[in-house]
């Protein structure tokens, strides 16, 4: 503490010199593509519920867009919230400032706007692989190689620097998830480009190799670009904001290990009854049921990091975003094998079931839990008392969690309903509906979504503000929440 | 017990790298490697050829618009897939599919065997308004492409691409793939015996209703239109191809 004392009036050999700089535009980054991809998200959601607003215009249509909204949230909100996290948190868990000087770590976060920047170009001029979730064609691909290689240099020089005998849990959810992108991102953009001065490139696999190559990558992009990253935030920043030790540390280390070891097997669980192999099918299947175990491990270990401090989610919105957040996981982790199992999945698959699994992860899980990550670290960032105000977090909050219950509930009801009008027959023995029949079917799902995702939009241009007025050192004249006095007052 | 070593990858950056990357990479190994290496993974079946010059650039066509994006092509073998569809799919269909585009959504129906299944002319008007066709589809317009020339006159370089990849290009199909290409959409192509032997079964004539110009639209709906269309399932044997 005495040396915390000291860094702030005179910075002595013992103090360590954080470099902050890459946090502060991570965390801006974060908030900014953040709200450019919900707003994506929610203009195709409005196209898909009134078809006019693609305006046939080739740059606005869906099928360009949609890459356009799945890489801004996962890439760049994701991507920058893991940035920015896991360059504060390694350097705060090993007391050492960040490998490679100033520069390398400004080439890592520079190199990957450039990354996002190039990727959504791409996508709205046409240029793709035609991959779910490695659209990026073949000179980005290794753009971002040559910048992971560098983000994976800067975090293990700083652990190599550390001043703590052993390396936090934290990170290495935070070093998994680097390793095992770099791995993914290799073996699934494997591509012959036409020309060197072209655009255009054909993936080294066809048909069915490809497909699971594809998957073998797009699930597990979620499970550790939207899992075990976001896993590492929460094992720093619950404990923090609760001021609570990390529940059980054995448990850490058996979920840890379980979880990243099942999660690479869970992939053909994403082509079930095609013409992938049954043999591949059921095991996938089997592990994505296993998969559920290390998961929950998480949830419990988040959770219980409460226990005696449950009293703050009423007074504390910020802490209250990443519990909610654990909450979601657990319900999707739980989803997510349900949907696994090749009898349920005959039903879910190409259906709205699995946009709506998707997004109680994405909005609930990986979403609230950076949301509560960056109002914990904008004013410890730029040296603010308190956040502008904590009212407007609370705002925030509800407006997003009602804007998720309206998407995944719609979801579910149009998924499912979908999915059985698809299989019905009458009493002839004739099918029931024409395709055309259950589309018809989605619109009024598709308008409650699309509100859904309006309330979310919403409640993130209250955060825009609040980060806004919290960096200009604002502070709004507001009571504290959870005292007796504002209940009576409202 | 092990619990109690694990202070050893705790305190050892690179133990705990190692110990990482031999976790996670296992699991593809054991599931992907299989599949290239196992015969009975693709089917023995008769017809599947590669995708002529036209063809494969209306698949790149269908990439760029992110058709995949509410389409799959990927029908499972369920009565009322089969029905509605066709005969499920197999993996021999897509062995020329780089990359595969079996999708993982379907806001529109599977196109798996959409090939045959309407006329040049109804794609035509679906593509340029969707609504003048099937009232409530929800599914965008794309006028642009009855309007813009089809760029593909390095169709040899890509089919050299395709070949580096595995795709059986035979010298004559690279030879003569920018001729193919203009070719397919013109009437003389019904009765260019050198041309349907190279690619069977190929849909061929102007496809767009302007057979002044080769333009986008005409790829598209020549690949549309071969989707699903080479196997002939009169003389499949499924029981031979159990997996």
């Amino acid at each position: 503490m005495s040396q915390g004392s000291m860094a702030q009036t005179a910075p002595s050999s013992a103090a360590v010199n954080y470099n902050m700089d890459v946090v502060r535009w991570g965390a801006l980054a974060t908030v900014f593509w953040g709200v450019i991809g919900f707003l994506v998200g929610d203009v195709l959601a409005w196209q898909l519920a009134f078809p006019a607003l693609n305006f046939d215009i080739e740059y606005l249509n869906f099928g360009r867009l949609r890459p356009l909204h799945t890489s801004a949230v996962i890439f760049a909100f994701g991507g920058n919230a893991l940035l920015a996290t896991s360059f504060y948190v390694v350097q705060r868990t090993c007391r050492a400032s960040l490998y490679g000087g100033k520069a390398l770590p400004a080439f890592v976060f520079w190199g990957y706007q450039l990354f996002i920047v190039m990727a959504a170009i791409g996508y709205v001029t046409g240029v793709t692989q035609g991959r779910e979730y490695a659209e990026p064609e073949w000179f980005v691909d290794l753009w971002l190689t040559i910048v992971w290689v560098c983000y994976l240099a800067v975090f293990v020089g700083t652990l190599l620097k550390r001043r703590e005998p052993h390396i936090y849990v934290a990170n290495w959810f935070y070093l998994a998830f680097i390793v095992t992108i770099a791995m993914l991102h290799l073996g699934n953009n494997l591509a012959i480009p036409v020309s060197l001065f072209g655009t255009k490139s054909y993936s080294m696999f066809s048909g069915v190799q490809d497909a699971l190559t594809q998957w073998w990558y797009g699930h597990n992009a979620v499970g550790f670009f939207l899992t075990a990253g976001f896993l590492g935030m929460m094992y720093y920043f619950i404990p923090k904001r609760a001021e609570r030790p990390v529940y059980s540390y054995r448990l850490s280390i058996i979920h840890f290990w379980a979880l990243i070891f099942l999660y690479i097997w869970a992939g053909p669980h994403h082509l079930h009854y095609t013409a992938l192999p049954d043999w591949a099918q059921t095991l996938g299947m089997t592990f994505s049921i296993m998969l559920w175990m290390p998961s929950w491990g998480g949830m419990i270990n988040g959770l219980m990091t409460l226990s005696g401090a449950w009293d703050k989610l009423r007074t504390d919105p910020v802490l209250r975003f990443m519990v909610a957040a654990v909450g979601f996981y657990g319900m999707s982790t739980f989803e997510g094998p349900v949907m696994s199992i090749k009898a349920v999945n005959g039903l879910s698959h190409y259906t709205d079931w699995t946009i709506g699994h998707v997004h109680s992860g994405a909005l609930g899980w990986v979403a609230f839990v950076s949301f509560g990550a960056i109002y914990h670290l904008i004013p410890v960032l730029w040296n603010r008392e308190r956040l502008y105000s904590m009212r407007l977090v609370s705002h925030h909050f509800w407006l997003g969690t009602i804007g998720i219950v309206l998407y995944i509930t719609s979801m579910w009801v149009s998924g499912i309903m979908q999915g059985l009008m698809w299989r019905a027959y009458d009493e002839l023995g004739f099918l029931q509906y024409s395709f055309i029949e259950t589309v018809e079917a989605m619109h009024p799902y598709y308008i409650i979504r699309a509100t859904g995702g309006l309330l979310f939009l919403l409640g993130s241009f209250l955060m825009v503000w609040n980060v806004y007025k919290t960096i200009r050192g604002d502070l709004r004249n507001e009571a504290p929440i959870g005292t007796p006095a504002t209940v009576a007052a409202e | 017990m092990l619990l109690k070593k694990h202070h050893i990858v705790e305190k050892n950056v690179f133990v705990l790298i190692l110990g990482i990357f031999l976790t996670i990479i296992i699991g593809g190994i054991v599931e992907i490697v299989p599949l290239f290496t196992m015969e009975q993974t693709i089917e023995k079946v008769e017809g599947v050829r590669p995708y002529s010059p036209l063809e494969q650039a209306g698949r790149n066509i269908y990439l760029r618009e992110g058709c995949y994006n509410c389409h799959s092509q990927q029908i499972r073998p369920f009565r009322d897939e089969v029905e509605r569809y066709g005969h499920y799919s197999l993996a021999a269909e897509s062995m020329y599919d780089h990359p595969f585009q079996w999708g993982s959504k379907r806001t529109g129906p599977d196109l798996a065997r959409v090939g045959a299944k309407y006329s040049n002319a109804w794609h035509v008007a679906h593509m340029t308004d969707p609504r003048s066709v099937v009232p409530e589809s929800i599914m965008p317009g794309y006028p642009f492409l009855a309007n813009r020339a089809l760029d593909f006159d390095d169709a040899k370089a890509h089919l050299e691409t395709l070949k580096m990849v595995g795709v059986p290009y035979t010298d004559e199909m690279i030879e003569a793939a920018k001729a193919d290409l203009y070719l397919q959409a013109s009437e003389d192509a019904a009765y260019d015996d050198d041309f349907l032997a190279r690619y069977p079964k190929a849909a061929t004539g102007d496809f767009d209703g302007n057979p002044q110009k080769l333009t986008e639209m005409d790829a598209l709906i020549a690949y549309l239109q071969v989707l699903g269309r080479m196997v002939d399932f009169t003389t499949y044997n499924p029981q031979m191809n159990l997996r």
